[in-house]
């Protein structure tokens, strides 16, 4: 049935092969020049860049190419490069006192173009890429004056090195704050009473005659570590209670949450991942952001 | 006889469902079992019913009943796939949409090979399938060869689908990009595989013309290859016959070479060779002028399925892979470059002498549109090949985009101007419904793709300018949530882009439907076998 229905040529074009499928035909137009030399040269192209860069695989080995080039080698040179341009710098940075570096202009801006580095890949995920921590969530902000642990070079220092209470480093900082309701410590009565006077000691609004008594609950169980003023001990990492910054949350609810089930947030050390320098480095840089002391 | 076989057959399986079902270790694994043992129950219950009744088939006549219940399944995947690609692109620019409550089910990381899987496999592989199906049919002269076997590929295609869907949200995967089903469910695509090979070869050789038409050259390459390919990179060894997990039998980067030879050959041949075998066919029809060069269609076919599967290692630039896989990998998909573009030129030139009808029939834009995405996306991919273009753009947004101007733009067009082709033809209609939606359809599509492609095209470039940003000492400057956050506005605007592709979907659908529903039967029927 096929070869019969050919279309005939119009002017300017070309016979069809003779085959017809289900009534579709094909033109027996030439190559286009310009496709077929296209091609040739994306052949030539890559024949030839086979010969300048490894390529084909050889019994042990594959062509290394005439170039010499490797990707792998390319990076250790850079890498070597940059290491040996900053090796001065760091050794200094390593050698220098911690409270030094901040008044030193070279070393503190190296250090906090190091540190920003050191942070972005390692410190955001928790901290936020600009340290405002999650507020709420445990994830502390960087960028104020309220330190936990203390907020001078050396304190940022341990801190980063040894981590918070992880069970890789002996020495992390470490303290644990009672699950008072879980754990059966306060009636529920009581949580009730403290909740009230932290709210109070934080200036929300409260339940006064709650609050009267919670301050008795407060002083009883709370103040050896947060103190007597609420105001926070840093030997313990036990935050201040009477301004609005809170790790947690400071409504009701969520103070209610902590005290029932208690927090214990935890930092890695870092110690085993960073080397000294960028340690120094991304402490020296969250010194710098607004709340070194 | 036969029956009786078949029963054996389908009642010893639904048991074994059931006793796998029961032992199951994992929810995915159950699941699957269950919906293994109900397909097979039905497929029982069904055979008892019609057993004994002599087989009706007609030598004279084209089976097209497969054909229509391929066309109602691309169309109904092909809206599914699209969803799921909204609800997830939105996902990234809003993450509370992956919904607390309905974790760890809805989250993006499961929601994207379901995604994936939905557009290129449900979609586009029940497409290929059907106009694979329809083509080879019409062009060989011949009805489809092996009976039922064909209807048997359809249904037991679409169980792969729903298998691997379920298996996805319930967290069975082998963590292989587009191959993420997990051991049994590849056991059972192979044997549907080789039946539909089976299918196909065999209406070729039953063919009544002297020549293969090149359209059937195309089809058979994605059939073979496909095969070859999925046997490979899915070589794994189960943890138990009762769990769906199983461990990969190639490790490091053998297996991430063998991942992304399949993975760069599943775009190959599935979403290639497979498409450019129903442009082949349809683009001409639709034209009704004949292909520009017979000669161009030999030389870029044998070009293409000879260079294409060397090209997969340059996914793997820039990583463990030696150096000498990636400079082969970027060399050979720069010699893929024409041997691609021949299908462009053949495609625009073969429409050259009906230019007037783009302004008439909206089909034909849409194929034009289709040719012209695909000349786009495969000029794209030798050029982000090249490890300079490659440092840059390797793991950012310009890949997604890259590959959706391909997949919106090439293959869905071509798919949604073969379906209007067919539906009229397959259900005996005058004509369709309503051309004006065709024209609705086309130009939502086309504005959803550009929005979509441009968006990613900028926030590939900003994303991979961000992350090689560093300061006087080789400090990098930028976290990568900066670069997460900074992306958010083109985030919505891809959105919007699949929101738009959607609605057109959408509107095909109910095209498609009033064009079966509510238009006039025609008077003669189309699917009768020409004579001698």
């Amino acid at each position: 049935m096929c070869a019969e229905r050919v279309t005939k040529a119009k002017p300017g074009e070309v016979e069809t092969t003779g085959h017809v499928w289900d009534g579709i035909e094909e033109f027996n137009n030439p190559l286009p020049r310009w496709w077929l030399y296209t091609f040739y040269a994306c052949i030539a192209y890559a024949l030839l860049y086979t010969i300048a860069y490894p390529a084909w695989p050889m019994l042990t080995r594959a062509t290394p190419g005439l170039l010499g080039a490797s990707t792998r080698a390319d990076v250790v040179a850079e890498i070597a490069r940059f290491d040996a341009a900053l090796a001065p710098i760091k050794a200094t940075l390593v050698a220098a006192d911690l409270t030094a570096i901040p008044a030193d202009a070279e070393l503190s801006s190296y250090a906090t173009s190091a540190g920003a580095s050191v942070f972005r890949t390692n410190c955001a995920t928790c901290h936020g890429s600009g340290a405002a921590g999650v507020q709420g969530k445990g994830y502390p902000n960087l960028l104020d004056d309220d330190w936990l642990w203390g907020g001078d070079m050396a304190a940022i220092h341990t801190t980063i090195t040894h981590g918070i209470r992880n069970n890789a480093d002996p020495d992390a900082r470490y303290s644990m704050m009672p699950a008072f309701g879980v754990d059966g410590l306060l009636e529920e009565a009581q949580i009730g009473q403290v909740v009230e006077y932290v709210l109070q000691i934080s200036g929300q609004d409260h339940d006064a005659a709650l609050a009267t008594e919670g301050a008795v609950v407060f002083s009883e169980n709370c103040s050896s570590c947060h103190g007597e003023a609420a105001e926070g001990n840093r030997e313990l990492g036990a935050p201040k209670l009477t301004d609005a910054i809170w790790l947690y949350g400071g409504d009701r609810a969520a103070v209610t949450t902590t005290i029932v089930n208690a927090r214990n947030g935890v930092m890695p050390p870092w110690a085993p991942r960073l080397s000294e320098d960028e340690i120094r480095s991304v402490a020296a840089y969250v010194h710098s952001l607004g709340g070194g002391e | 006889m036969w029956d009786y076989l078949k029963l054996t057959v389908l009642g010893v399986t639904a048991v074994l469902a059931a006793i796998a079902a029961n032992y199951a270790h994992d929810l995915a694994y159950m699941v699957n079992a269950l919906v293994a043992m109900l397909a097979a129950a039905a497929a029982f219950v069904w055979v008892l019913r019609s057993a004994d009744e002599r087989l009706q088939t007609n030598e004279g006549e084209y089976m097209d009943g497969v054909i229509r219940a391929g066309v109602i399944a691309t169309v109904f995947w092909g809206v599914v796939g699209f969803l799921v690609g909204v609800w997830i692109a939105f996902q990234l620019a809003f993450p509370a949409l992956n919904l607390e409550f309905a974790q760890p089910f809805l989250n993006f990381g499961r929601l994207r090979p379901l995604h994936t899987s939905a557009v290129i496999f449900a979609f586009g592989g029940n497409a290929l399938i059907m106009t694979s199906f329809y083509v080879v049919q019409r062009t060989s002269a011949a009805r489809l060869w092996g009976g039922n076997l064909a209807w048997f590929v359809f249904w037991g295609y679409n169980l792969f689908i729903v298998l691997a869907a379920t298996g996805y949200v319930l967290g069975a995967t082998q963590s292989k990009e587009y191959a993420e089903p997990e051991w049994y469910v590849d056991l059972w695509l192979t044997v549907v595989w080789l039946a539909y090979l089976a299918v196909f070869l065999g209406t070729i050789i039953k063919r009544r013309e002297p020549h293969i038409y090149v359209a059937n050259w195309f089809y058979l390459s994605f059939i073979l290859t496909v095969a070859m390919l999925h046997v490979f990179n899915n070589l794994s060894i189960p943890v138990s016959v009762f769990g769906s997990k199983s461990v990969q039998v190639f490790s490091g980067v053998q297996d991430a070479m063998v991942q992304w030879w399949y993975g760069h050959n599943a775009v190959g041949f599935f979403l290639t060779a497979g498409f450019l075998g129903m442009m082949y066919y349809f683009v001409p029809k639709q034209a009704e002028r004949p292909v520009y060069s017979y000669k161009l269609s030999i030389i870029h076919f044998w070009a293409l399925i000879f260079l294409y599967i060397w090209a997969g290692p340059h996914l793997l630039h820039y990583t463990a892979l030696p150096d000498w896989a990636a400079t082969l990998g970027m060399v050979f998909s720069i010699m893929l470059w024409m041997p691609s573009w021949g299908w462009m030129i053949n495609g625009l030139m073969t429409l050259s002498g009906a230019w007037d009808k783009l302004r008439t029939d909206p089909i034909i834009r849409m194929m034009v549109v289709s040719i012209g995405f695909y000349g786009m996306s495969t000029f794209e991919g030798p050029m982000m090949s090249i490890t300079a273009v490659n440092s840059l753009s390797h793991y950012t947004d310009w890949t997604i985009g890259h590959v959706h101007s391909g997949a919106l733009g090439w293959n869905g067009m071509i798919t949604f101007g073969a379906l209007y082709f067919l539906v009229p033809r397959l259900w005996n209609r005058e004509k369709l419904y309503s051309l004006a939606m065709v024209s609705w359809h086309f130009w939502l599509a086309t504005i959803g793709i550009v929005l979509y492609a441009s968006a990613m095209w900028v926030t590939g470039i900003m994303e991979g300018l961000m992350w090689r940003e560093v300061d006087a000492n080789g400090f990098l400057v930028n976290a990568f949530a900066d670069t997460v956050s900074a992306k958010f506005p083109m985030y919505v605007v891809r959105g919007l882009g699949g929101v738009m592709y959607l609605t057109g979907g959408l509107i095909m659908a109910y095209n498609l439907w009033m064009t079966v529903r509510a238009q006039p039967a025609r008077a003669t029927m189309h699917s009768a076998v020409p004579a001698e």
